[in-house]
Formats: C-alpha cells, sequence, structure tokens
C-alpha cells in the first residue's frame, strides 16, 4: 500500500487553487489579474515538468504519493486523501500543465470582459483535471471529476458564443448523467469491498462478492467515461460545446476533459475489471471503428471551422477505444500505450487547432470556411501553425499524431485484423477533410476583404510554439513519453493477459 | 571501408541545410535569401561525393555493408529501429537522387530567381532531398514508411509552393489524398508483418528489411506472402502513379518546374519501383503478386501513353510519358528482372529530369507558357536546350547508342525470354508503348522547337507566370540553366554503358550493372537479342518518322486537324483521360461520398442522434411543467388530493389482506 507525503502532487493540484483565491480576493486590475495568472501558469507549467522527469519509469508503480490516511473517518464511511502517480498519469499531467499553461497566455488577448472572473475559473478548472489524474481515493476521484463542471459551465455560457447557455447546459447535463451512474458503481464497489482505495480495488474486487454482477458495475462505470471520451451515440454534447466555447475553454476541453474519459477507462475499467474488459473488447473496436469513420465523414461536411474540429476529435478519440480493444490481442501494451499516447497528442494537436482557430477568429470575426481563403499570403507564420496541427492531425510522420496512429493500429491488428483494416481508412478520411480545409482557408488566391489581416504577435505565438515543439519533439523521438506511458499501462494490460478464460460470464 | 557516420551525413547533411533554411535564413534572414541556394547546394554536392565514396565501396566490397541499427521505440514484443542499409541497391539509388538534386537545385538558382518564396523553396528541396535518401538508406519498414510518407510531404508543399494559384492547391491536396489510398495498402502491410512477429525465428525482427526479405519466405505461408506483396504493391502504385491511381501525377505539374524534373520525374515517383525492388524476393515468392505487377506495369505502360499523344501542355505530355515509363519499370519486375528495372530507373531519371528542366528552359523563354501551341521556332534561338532536349527524346524513345535504349532494350528482351503468359502479353504491350513514346516525345519536340514562333506566354491566355505581354523575343536560357541541361545530357547519351550487354569494356565487364544489383544472387541476366533490338529499333523509328511527317514540315500530308477529326472519338477519350478524373472526383467522391453518405450521416447526426436528445429534453420537460401545474396552491385540491390517496391506499390495503 504506498504511503508518505512528498507535497509535490498536492502543489501541483492545489497551486491553481490557491492562484485563485489569490485573484478573487485580492487582487486589484486587469493587468495584474493577467500577470498572476501568467505567474501560476508558468509555475504550474514548470511544476508538471518537474514532476514528469522526475518520474522514475524503470521503477514503475505508484510515486509521489501524497496520502493521508482515514481523512474522512466516520465509522461507515474512510476516506482517504490519496494522490500519487503512475506512468499513466504523468504524462497527463505534463499534458495540463502545459495546455493549462497555453489556455492562460492565449487568454491574454482575447477575454476582454470580466477579465478577473474568467481567469479565476481556469484556474479551477486546472485544480479540477490535474486532480482527476493524480486521485487515487474513489471519492476524491469523483468530488475532482464533478468540480470541473462548475468553472466549465460559467466559462461557456459568459464567455462563450453563438447559443452558449445552451451548449453550457447541454454539457453539464450530459455529464451529470454519467457522473449518476458513476457515482452509484463507485457505491456498489465501497460496499462490497469497503474500501475507497483505486490501488487496492482490482485486489479486493477480485476476492469480494459484489452486490451487482460485475458486468453491470462496469458499465455503470463506463457510462461516465464514455459520455466523456465521447463515445458515439453520447457525442452530441461535443460539438455543441467546443464551438460556442471561447477560444482557451476548447483548448481545454478538447485537449485535457475528453482524456479524463480515456483515462477512467484505463484506471478504473481496465485495471479493476480485467475480465470483463477482455470479454467486452469487441464492443470497444467496434465502438472504436465507428467513433472514427462517423466522425471523420460528418466532419467532412462542416462548415464553421470550430465545428469541423470538434467533430475530427470524436473520430481521433475513437482511435483511443480502438487502442484499447488490442486488450484481447497479443499486442495488448502496444495498442494501449498507442492509446494513451493517442490522448497525450491529440491533446496537443487539437489544442493547437482550437488557438489557431481562434487566432483566425479574433481576426477575421467569422469561422464559416466558405468566407475564408487565402490567408497564407495575409498571414504566414499563422499557416505554418495551421500546416504543423492539420499534418500532425491527419498522423504524418515527424509529428506525435503518427505515433500514436501506428502503435494503436500494430496493437489492435492482431486482436481485430478486420475492425483495424477498416479502421485504418480513417487515415485516408482524415487527409481528406484537412487538406480541404487547409486548402479553402489558408490557401487560394488573396482575398481584399482579408487585407487587414496581420500576422499574430510574438506574444501571441509563444502558446503556438510550445504546442509545436512538443508535436515535433514527440514525434521524432517519441520514446520520451512513450517509455512512461509503457510503464504504466504494461502492468495493466499483463493483468488483462493473464486473466482466466472463464474468468467470468 | 566507409564508415557509418559517413553514410547517416548522407542524409544528415540535406536535413541540416533544411534546419538551417526553414528555422534561420527564413525567418530571419529572409533579405538574404539568395544564401538559401547556396547552403543547400553546398550541401547536397557533399552527400553526392559521400554517395559516390559509398557506391565505390560497396562495388568494391561486392557485398552490401551491415550497420547496427538503433532503437527508436520498443513496447513489449515491438521494437521499431532505425539504421541504414548499404547495399547495391541503396548505392545506386544514393548516387541517382544527390545527382539529380544536385543538377537541379542549381538549374534552379536560374529558374526561381527573384521568386518571393525562394528561401522557403529551397528549404522544401532540402527536406524533399534529405527524406528520399531516408527513404532509399532506411533498414527497416518502419522507417522506409516514415519517410515514404515524408517525401509525400514535400511533394505536396511543392506541388502547392505556388498556393495563391487555386488550380495548385488542388494539385498538392489531390496528389497527397490518391498517394494516401496506396500508403493505406503498404500500412496494411506493415501491420500484417508485425502480426506475424511470433513465425519469426528469435533474433529477427518482422520490421525488420533485411529479415524480412530473408526469413519471411520460410516462415510464412505462400497466402500471406501474396497479401502482404500485394499490400506494397498497393503503395508503389500510388506513388508512382500507376494505374488506376495515376490521376494526380499530371496534376502536380502545378509545381515548379524544377520540382517535376526531381521529384515527379527522377526520384520519388521512382520510389515505387525501388520500393517492389526493395522486397523483391519477396515478390518473387509469390506468382501471383508478380503477375500483378507485371499486369499493372505493362497496361500501365501503354494506357498512359496515348494519353501523352494528344496533350498541349508540354509537362502534360512528359508527366503522362513519366506514368508510362514507371510502368515500363513495373512490368520489368514483374517478368523478374530485376536488374533492368533498376538500370531504367537509373537511366529515366537523367533524360526525364533532362526533358523537364528542357522544357522548364523552353517557358522560361516563351514568357512562362507551357502551351506547345504558342511555342515553335526555338531551335534557332535556344541551341544549347534544343540539343540536349534531342537528345533526351532520343534516349526516351531508345535510340542506339543513347542510354534509353539500353535500359529498354533489356526489359523488353528480358519480357521476350521470360516463361508464361503474362510476359508474352506485357511484352506486346511494352513494343505498343515504344511506338506511342517516340511519337509523342517528338510531336512535342517538333511542336516546340520548329516552324515559327507562335507568340509564347503573351499569346497564351491561360498563362500568368512572369508577367510578360505584349511582344516576346525568347531567349536562351542563363548558364545555371543550361549547364546542368549540358551535364544531364551527357549522362542520358551515355551512362547506359554501365549495363553493358554486349562484351566486357576493360573497366566495365559485361552486365555490370545486372551483377552488381543481385549481388551474386540468381538473377539471371539476359544476353542481348538482335531481333528485338532491331525491331523495337525500327519502330521508334517509324514513331518519329510519323511524327515528322504531321508536326515537323510545314505542310504536313497529313495535318495535325485532320488526324484530330478523323480520330475525333479516341481524341476526345485521350484528351479527357479516359474520364478518369470525372468518375473519381465528380461521380465517387462528390457524388456518392460528398453528396451521399456523407449529407446522409451529417443529416441523421443533427435529426436522429441529437434529435434523440433533444426529445429527451422535452419530455423532462414537459413532464416537469405538468407536475409543476398539479402544484397551484390551492389547498382544496390538495385536500381532494389526500383523501383520495388515502383512500386508494385503504382499498389497496383492504384488497390485499
Amino acid at each position: 500500500m504506498p504511503e508518505g507525503f512528498s507535497g509535490l502532487l498536492t502543489t501541483a493540484v492545489f497551486l491553481p487553487l490557491a492562484g485563485a483565491l489569490l485573484i478573487a480576493l485580492l487582487v486589484k486590475g486587469d493587468k495584474r489579474v493577467r500577470a498572476v495568472a501568467g505567474i501560476i501558469a508558468l509555475a504550474e507549467l514548470v511544476l508538471s515538468v518537474v514532476i514528469f522527469v522526475n518520474y522514475d519509469r524503470d521503477a514503475a508503480g505508484f510515486q509521489m504519493v501524497d496520502r493521508v490516511t482515514d481523512w474522512v473517518g466516520a465509522p461507515s464511511l474512510k476516506i482517504d486523501y490519496f494522490l500519487g502517480l503512475d506512468g499513466l498519469s504523468a504524462p497527463l499531467v505534463l499534458l495540463t500543465g502545459i495546455l493549462g499553461f497555453v489556455a492562460i497566455i492565449s487568454s491574454f488577448f482575447s477575454v476582454k470582459q470580466r477579465v478577473r472572473e474568467y481567469f479565476v475559473w481556469l484556474l479551477v478548472l486546472q485544480t479540477a483535471v490535474m486532480g482527476v489524474f493524480t486521485a487515487l481515493d474513489f471519492i476524491m476521484f469523483f468530488l475532482l471529476w464533478e468540480l470541473e463542471l462548475v468553472p466549465m459551465f460559467f466559462l461557456i455560457s459568459i464567455w462563450g458564443s453563438g447559443r452558449r447557455e445552451y451548449s453550457a447546459m447541454k454539457f453539464v447535463i450530459f455529464t451529470f448523467l454519467g457522473s449518476a451512474f458513476m457515482l452509484v458503481g463507485i457505491l456498489v464497489l465501497y460496499f462490497s469491498t469497503g474500501t475507497f482505495d483505486m490501488t487496492a480495488l482490482p485486489e479486493s474486487i477480485e476476492g469480494a462478492r459484489l452486490l451487482l454482477p460485475a458486468g453491470a458495475v462496469f458499465g455503470l462505470l463506463f457510462a461516465g467515461f464514455a459520455i466523456k471520451l465521447p463515445v458515439w451515440p453520447l457525442h452530441t454534447w461535443l460539438p455543441d460545446a467546443h464551438t460556442d466555447a471561447p477560444t482557451a475553454v476548447s483548448v481545454m476541453l478538447a485537449g485535457v476533459l475528453l482524456k479524463m474519459g480515456g483515462y477512467g477507462m484505463i484506471r478504473v475499467s481496465a485495471t479493476m475489471f480485467p475480465g470483463v474488459m477482455d470479454d467486452l473488447a469487441w464492443l470497444l473496436a467496434t465502438a472504436g471503428v465507428v467513433n472514427i469513420l462517423y466522425g471523420a465523414v460528418v466532419t467532412m461536411r462542416q462548415t464553421d471551422l470550430k465545428r469541423l474540429v470538434a467533430f475530427s476529435s470524436i473520430s481521433h478519440m475513437g482511435f483511443v477505444l480502438l487502442g484499447l480493444s488490442a486488450v484481447a490481442g497479443a499486442a495488448s501494451s502496444v495498442g494501449m500505450t498507442g492509446a494513451s499516447l493517442q490522448m497525450f497528442t491529440h491533446g496537443t494537436i487539437t489544442g493547437l487547432m482550437f488557438l489557431l482557430v481562434g487566432l483566425v477568429y479574433d481576426r477575421a470575426h467569422t469561422r464559416y470556411i466558405p468566407d475564408l481563403g487565402g490567408l497564407a499570403s495575409r498571414m504566414p507564420a499563422l499557416a505554418v501553425g495551421f500546416l504543423v496541427a492539420g499534418l500532425a492531425s491527419l498522423g504524418l510522420p515527424g509529428t506525435s499524431g503518427f505515433v500514436a496512429e501506428l502503435l494503436i493500429f500494430l496493437g489492435a491488428f492482431p486482436a481485430w485484423s478486420w475492425i483495424t483494416a477498416i479502421s485504418a481508412t480513417g487515415v485516408v478520411l482524415t487527409a481528406g477533410y484537412i487538406l480541404w480545409m487547409i486548402q479553402r482557408t489558408m490557401f487560394g488566391p488573396k482575398l481584399e476583404r482579408w487585407e487587414t489581416l496581420k500576422d499574430p504577435s510574438p506574444w501571441e505565438l509563444v502558446p503556438v510554439a510550445v504546442l509545436v515543439a512538443v508535436i515535433l519533439l514527440v514525434g521524432i523521438y517519441p520514446s520520451i513519453v512513450s517509455d512512461v506511458f509503457r510503464a504504466g499501462v504494461d502492468p495493466i494490460a499483463q493483468a488483462i493477459q493473464n486473466v482466466p478464460e472463464v474468468a467470468l460470464r | 571501408m566507409i564508415s557509418e557516420i559517413a553514410v547517416w551525413l548522407v542524409f544528415f547533411l540535406p536535413l541540416a541545410s533544411f534546419v538551417a533554411i526553414a528555422f534561420v535564413i527564413r525567418p530571419f534572414l529572409n533579405g538574404y535569401a539568395v544564401t538559401a541556394g547556396y547552403v543547400s547546394i553546398l550541401a547536397i554536392a557533399t552527400s553526392l561525393a559521400l554517395s559516390v565514396w559509398a557506391l565505390g565501396t560497396v562495388a568494391h566490397e561486392h557485398t552490401s555493408v551491415e550497420f547496427a541499427p538503433h532503437r527508436w521505440l520498443t513496447i513489449g514484443t515491438l521494437e521499431i529501429s532505425l539504421g541504414v542499409t548499404l547495399d547495391s541497391l541503396t548505392a545506386v539509388m544514393l548516387l541517382v537522387v544527390t545527382s539529380v538534386s544536385l543538377m537541379v537545385q542549381v538549374y534552379s538558382t536560374g529558374y526561381m530567381k527573384g521568386d518571393p518564396g525562394y528561401a522557403r523553396y529551397y528549404a522544401y528541396l532540402s527536406l524533399f532531398t534529405a527524406s528520399m535518401l531516408g527513404l532509399v538508406l532506411a533498414s527497416s519498414l518502419v522507417q522506409l514508411f516514415v519517410f515514404w510518407e515524408l517525401v509525400g510531404l514535400c511533394s505536396y508543399l511543392l506541388i502547392g509552393f505556388w498556393y495563391h494559384k487555386p488550380s495548385a492547391a488542388a494539385a498538392a491536396k489531390k496528389a497527397f489524398i490518391v498517394t494516401r489510398i496506396g500508403d493505406f495498402g503498404l500500412l496494411l502491410a506493415l501491420l500484417y508483418l508485425f502480426f506475424n512477429q511470433d513465425k519469426f525465428p528469435a533474433g529477427l525482427n518482422a520490421l525488420n528489411i533485411s529479415d524480412i526479405n530473408d526469413a519471411a519466405l520460410g516462415v510464412l505461408g505462400s497466402n500471406v506472402v501474396t497479401w502482404i506483396a500485394v499490400g506494397i504493391f498497393a503503395g508503389a502504385v500510388g506513388k508512382s502513379a500507376q494505374f488506376p491511381l495515376h490521376t494526380w501525377l499530371p496534376d502536380a505539374m502545378e509545381g515548379p518546374t524544377p520540382v517535376s524534373a526531381l521529384i515527379h520525374a527522377a526520384t520519388m515517383v521512382a520510389a515505387g519501383v525501388f520500393l517492389v525492388a526493395r522486397f523483391f524476393p519477396l515478390f518473387e515468392a509469390s506468382t501471383t503478386a508478380m503477375n500483378a505487377v507485371a499486369v499493372i506495369g505493362g497496361v500501365t505502360a501503354i494506357f498512359a501513353a496515348t494519353m501523352g499523344l494528344v496533350q498541349h501542355d508540354i509537362k502534360r505530355v512528359l508527366a503522362y510519358s513519366t506514368v508510362s515509363q514507371l510502368g515500363y519499370m513495373m512490368l520489368a519486375l514483374g517478368v523478374g528482372a530485376y536488374g533492368a528495372a533498376i538500370f531504367h530507373l537509373f537511366t529515366h531519371a537523367f533524360f526525364k529530369a533532362l526533358l523537364f528542366l528542357g522544357s522548364g528552359s523552353v517557358s522560361h523563354a516563351a514568357g512562362g507558357t507551357f502551351d506547345m501551341r504558342y511555342m515553335g521556332g526555338l531551335r534557332k534561338v535556344m541551341p544549347w536546350t534544343y540539343v540536349t532536349f534531342l537528345v533526351g527524346s532520343l534516349s526516351l524513345a531508345g535510340l542506339f547508342p543513347l542510354a534509353g535504349f539500353w535500359s529498354k532494350d533489356e526489359i523488353l528482351a528480358h519480357a521476350w525470354g521470360a516463361e508464361g503468359a503474362v510476359s508474352q502479353v506485357v511484352f506486346w504491350l511494352a513494343l505498343v508503348s515504344v511506338f506511342l513514346t517516340a511519337f509523342y516525345m517528338f510531336r512535342a519536340l517538333f511542336m516546340t522547337f520548329e516552324g515559327d514562333f507562335k507568340g509564347g506566354a503573351a499569346k497564351d491566355p491561360k498563362a500568368d507566370a512572369h508577367g510578360h505581354h505584349g511582344e516576346m523575343h525568347p531567349h536562351e536560357s542563363p548558364w545555371p540553366m543550361v549547364a546542368p541541361l549540358v551535364l544531364l545530357g551527357l549522362a542520358a547519351a551515355a551512362v547506359g554503358f554501365i549495363a553493358n550487354p554486349i562484351t566486357d569494356l576493360g573497366v566495365v565487364p559485361i552486365h555490370w550493372l545486372t551483377t552488381f544489383l543481385s549481388e551474386g544472387a540468381a538473377h539471371e541476366t539476359v544476353e542481348f537479342n538482335v531481333g528485338v533490338a532491331t525491331i523495337s529499333s525500327a519502330i521508334a523509328l517509324a514513331g518519329i518518322v510519323l511524327a515528322y511527317t504531321i508536326y515537323g514540315v510545314r505542310r504536313p500530308a497529313i495535318s495535325p486537324e485532320a488526324m484530330g477529326r478523323w480520330f475525333r472519338p479516341v481524341h476526345t477519350l485521350f484528351y479527357r483521360k479516359y474520364y478518369f478524373d470525372e468518375l473519381y472526383e465528380g461521380v465517387l467522391v462528390r457524388g456518392v461520398f460528398y453528396r451521399g453518405v456523407a449529407q446522409a450521416l451529417d443529416w441523421a447526426d443533427k435529426s436522429i442522434v441529437d434529435g434523440v436528445v433533444r426529445m429527451v429534453d422535452r419530455l423532462g420537460r414537459n413532464t416537469g411543467r405538468a407536475m409543476g401545474q398539479l402544484q397551484n396552491g390551492q389547498l382544496q385540491g390538495y385536500g381532494l388530493a389526500i383523501s383520495v390517496g388515502v383512500l386508494l391506499i385503504f382499498g389497496v390495503y383492504l384488497l390485499f389482506r
């Protein structure tokens, strides 16, 4: 049982919250608010890099544990304060640090009204996400999972565009629905095993008599993750929420919030129910191919840049499902590493995409693709960013998108050859919509109406450069991230491999 | 003996040049863009020198040079490593890529002079050269796939170099997507190989090229080998623009002409041929795969040549010619003529690069148009261009003693001598293509250089490149453009002797290149077949004579217009490219896919999937509203409800007591 208190993760989780309180109570003036928020974001970025680098990938297991046993110690309810890091969560913590930084810096220039409130919510959001990725007590996990909704609701409904209230409400209701099932699942597990300790649960479940069949508990928990990822047909909140959210919130939403779904699937579903996971892998593969192709085909028809990127996320999250379905085959750890890497890489790529769409929108005041065109002649630096994001999104070698997709295909093929082969047609469809989008917005003759558009300032390009650097770095030498992920998912994949054939029906 | 570092440097030097231009010169020193060209040329020249060294080493050692690979990614049973292979095939390809790239880059200093994207252009060229060298050096299939996609990226970037032209932007996208359809097959082959990893003996890696070639035959069933070979071939079909994925290459001519010479004639499009050659032992193990390669190659050779007969745009003639010649190489591989195929790749790289650069020079003189109807009479004003273009055309047509003669003859002799019905059929396809090739090439030559000058870009309504208007005065191109033409002309004339099928020539022993490429393995060499050579030469001459009688004389007995009238339906069919663009883009992509499947799914997403969500939402609201109306605050109502409720409960209690 991991014990101790190093304080590093606690700092990472609660630093943004402390910053939010500081800004809410003490800081006056928009300029100072921005400065403080920027400093906190930078500190958080540095901290997440330190945490990632310090994670000992050879030792594996949970590290940097912060644990207060019986934090809530009523006789019938024992809740720990329990944070920890393994190979699965370390890169996601890094991702949250990077995207949190990007989101805050990019908001400096685009958010003009109710500035103080905006940064407060953005920082609270970061605490929630950091917490979800590091919490190892199920109740803490659940609380932080829910906490994320509060800032999201305000961020979308106040600073959003279009039908922002509708979209914010839709997002919240969908997520609540999933959470309701999830809570039942968590409680069933607690009353069957007597623990909320997520590190102890896999073993406890194996020995315990569950109050509900394992398949049912699996389903309750999975529902919450499936809505978050999202899995078709539970995805319709996503295009609305992404499209109407402000730029930085879209970055966070696509970049890290969706990953909570994939993270939950590995941390909870696969780890605690290896047998069910093995049995239902066919369902994951099917859902994966549907997400990939359905998402890609619907993306083709979109005329709003943000909606296009949003639908492409549905397609890309299908790859996560496909990667997880590899658990039924010989190369399960390859597929799971691929799925995890896809979460990381999609976070950076789609984050970059939303960022650039935001920069275009700030200048042109439209996201309607047929109205745009010839932007490369006006804004060459922005066009380069778009090209990198687009090429990474379609899985070009040299970018991180390629490595993730390749690992997913390699992992899933031994288990589901035909489904994987059909999914692989997605690479052609993706190339289709990405290149078409680039052609229609960036290329073509100079248009008079965009005469006044200027490239973003160096400060606005900082977040773009950060994400481009990460995408290329991981693309050229993926081991820096994939080795950590592998250390995290390998034991889980092994456990599923070792499930006896007749574990449960 | 060459060190590993030196081999890697062949690849890394152009890469370094790309990094220097893209991250230093372009963003910070764009005022000194001209340095980009020098940096790039210096890098590629050094790479060329190292490539010659590498070729010398392999030739001297009579064996491939092996270096231990380096780990890139390891997960469980999956081990992906990076390494360099240096065998005879790689060594020959290195020489082709570096030398043609050097010529093209020197030429570009003249051709692209003053273009606002000059630094960007050289950045792309350097990246392309590095990727192409990485592709031929790759020792693992994943590594090969990486560079395979990267050359495709560079092709995309360079076709769309003038991205403000809608036609260029569209052509770039088309090239990327059509080749990606083929890459899908290559990806599946890769996955299928990894799937069979546990069948490989311990210590061998199913993704390592030499391990695949050495071990695959023994451990995989013939069906598996066939599927893998077919998948690999699909990749080659896309990259080498073979039927039915040929449609992107003619459109790719939207790129700058030196790019067409380097990427879309000499090197990248030949990568498909290289790929099949790289996995030749695998292909040889499957008759089905070999026949597929031969038939697709033969069909493409003749099919593309027919479209080349009627084009007005000189670059499009050359583009169809390239497709056709690549078909020739595939055909050769399909009938087992490994050495001959690579030999033809080698000679073709030089004479086709020469012809493309020549067409660029002509266009330069004519003010930017590529339409041959507005050229003519350029022989006198551009003697250097004319002579080198003539040498290239003769070489392509396959006349003795130029390079193209030897390589084409080697292929024909192989197909003639090979057993099986497929070889016989493709032999005749190839022979007809000889006639067509000679005809379209000399049609282009006569239209461009003979007769009177017809006004150039000033007369061409579609020309837009350099902004010349009014009276045109064509002139010979500057020396940076002429010098590469002359050097390539010498190569196009002379490199045929390295295959040397007739007799020992001292330094060049008989069948030198074929023997060298086979590295002592059992690829047989065919004897020089005087009969086949005579017939093919006669056929080529006939094509030239016919082209002369129609296009070469002032008052032809048969005018081109009359030809067009007589063969109207055929002419239209050829000119409209057998309506493949209409079928693919109009019917399949726009009609069936975009307006059909995609629209239907988009509608379903909005109306059905989200419709259900909205329905649930409405149901919830309405129920809530109905419940809300019950609570209207009137105490009598509540009292009534309570009384009825109590009575009901009491009644139920009594009933079920």
